[in-house]
């Protein structure tokens, strides 16, 4: 466990301690894990509304003509699908096809760009870009800059009208500079719980009145300050990938089951040539999602996934699912164990449980459409 | 937070009672709040003071449970099975974990008492 005294703080934390959050060391971050229970929090998005403290995230800017034809090189997604006003899910992969990162790309004016990248991968994510910013491109690391809050929950859209005094929110994944009670921000149409919300990123000098407007306008949808802990659960229940447990540089956006955020079409880009590959030959591993069947104790990472007596893999992600009430987790397995319906076991302390591959999402129904 | 006068306290937050009974403190259970899987120890197993018996798993992660004392496990809770909230509801009641035979007495005797440990955990 990391050293506090050594974490980063957001512009929040004091809010967080002040709302009663437990705090804990997160990819270099001093985070809320919970408020009043994971329980509690991840109902409270599944049914009503949430507040997220995502102001560790990482925001880069990109400007120039050149900037998309860039970007297209560097990143998996194909960028020209987008108008202003509209993001994408994306991933930046190194020259063996392996994951750096995976982000969210908006579009938020014709030649300028927002590029949303995991907390702990900022400096990495930054180092890989910069030598490969092309003359007539700009690339700007604002991550210090900005707070983000993610609010989501089916209350979402009624919320925001309160929240702004009636300003009409993004269309799914799109993206606009909104001014709320004086205050410049980004809003997007966008989040990592399944269900519908946005995220805001504006000055981290405004980000306490922010909060406490978001929380104040909110207060007749039933919305709970949330932390990582149900951030974690919402995800997972989503199947939606944490860098670092289920994606890594060894692992390929096609074994990972993004194929649909890669477009082999639009030309060439860092690490196509092994994802076309693997396209056309298949690939031997996949990440598939499973369920544990019965009472048993939660999957974490790093548990042996087992099939006839033989180790077959490895847990990435693991824990409770409060929506489904048991077990959940993601592997990556051979590609002939990771189809729906096969019969798997989790070794969970020397003991084997029997659990089964389940299509992804596990969850289903969310408001995020 | 509660903490029973008639019970003594482990350092890793079991408490113990004079007839052998375990279970973790009012501030371990809030500490790890939703409990959804307690790992119950087999009864006849022989445990010495410090070791892990059993795990309690809340929604985030798996925490190890520590004997308060030397012993062998007589009884579990088998209320816990069906539901383990038990622990985070009634930790000193409805949620008590297992009982020990203590293999020695005395080593009760060494471990906190209610004050020491209100004192150690700020509560």
């Amino acid at each position: 466990m990391s050293d506090p005294a050594d974490l980063k703080r957001t512009p929040l934390h004091a809010e967080h301690v002040r709302l009663g959050g437990k705090m804990i060391g997160f990819g270099g971050w001093d985070m809320p894990v919970q408020y009043t229970g994971i329980m509690d929090e991840h109902r409270a998005v599944r049914t009503a509304l949430g507040v997220f403290d995502i102001s560790h995230m990482g925001q880069f800017f990109a400007k120039g003509t050149g900037a998309a034809a860039w970007l297209n090189g560097v990143l998996t997604n194909n960028v020209n699908k987008l108008a202003p006003g509209h993001g994408q899910y994306t991933l930046m992969l190194n020259e063996r096809g392996g994951v750096i990162d995976d982000l969210i790309i908006y579009r938020i004016a014709d030649a300028e760009w927002l590029l949303v990248v995991n907390a702990a991968k900022i400096g990495e994510d930054f180092a890989w870009l910069s030598p490969r910013v092309p003359a007539g491109v700009t690339l700007e690391n604002r991550s210090d800059e900005f707070f983000g809050l993610a609010v989501q929950g089916p209350r979402a859209a009624e919320w925001f009208g309160k929240f702004t005094g009636g300003k009409t929110v993004p269309v799914r994944n799109g993206v606009a500079q909104i001014e709320v009670g004086g205050v410049p921000l980004i809003v997007c149409r966008t989040g990592y719980t399944g269900e519908d919300g946005v995220e805001l990123f504006g000055p981290g000098s405004n980000a306490v009145a922010v909060l406490n407007a978001v929380l104040a306008a909110g207060g007749e949808f039933g919305i709970k300050p949330c932390g990582l802990g149900a951030r974690d659960t919402l995800r997972m229940e989503m199947c939606y990938p944490l860098n670092g447990n289920d994606l890594s540089p060894e692992r390929t956006p096609i074994e990972a089951g993004l194929g649909f955020f890669v477009d082999l079409e639009k030309g060439d880009f860092t690490g196509r040539a092994v994802l076309a590959e693997q396209k056309a030959a298949g690939v031997k591993q996949r990440l598939a999602a499973f369920k544990m069947i019965g009472a048993t104790p939660p999957p974490r990472s790093h548990y042996g996934v087992w099939k006839d007596g033989a180790q077959i893999g490895e847990t990435c992600s693991g824990g409770l699912s409060p929506t489904l009430g048991c077990g959940i987790g993601l592997a990556y397995l051979p590609v002939e164990f990771a189809k729906p319906g096969t019969a798997i076991e989790i070794d969970i302390r020397g003991r084997r449980f029997p659990a089964q591959v389940e299509k992804k999402p596990l969850h289903r129904g969310g408001t995020a459409g | 937070m509660n903490v029973p006068d008639d019970l003594r306290y482990a350092k890793s937050h079991e408490w113990l009672r004079a007839d052998g009974t375990v279970g973790i403190t009012d501030h371990a259970q809030h500490e790890l709040t939703d409990v959804v899987f307690v790992d119950l120890p087999a009864v006849g197993k022989v445990v010495k003071a410090g070791e892990v018996v059993c795990v309690v798993e809340s929604v985030k992660a798996a925490s190890d449970i520590y004997a308060p004392a030397s012993g062998k496990v007589v009884a579990t809770n088998p209320g816990l099975t069906a539901n383990p909230a038990l622990v985070n509801t009634d930790p000193y009641g409805e949620g008590w974990m297992f009982k020990l035979e203590l293999a020695n007495p005395a080593e009760r005797d060494a471990l906190q008492d209610a004050a020491a440990y209100s004192a150690a955990t700020g509560a």
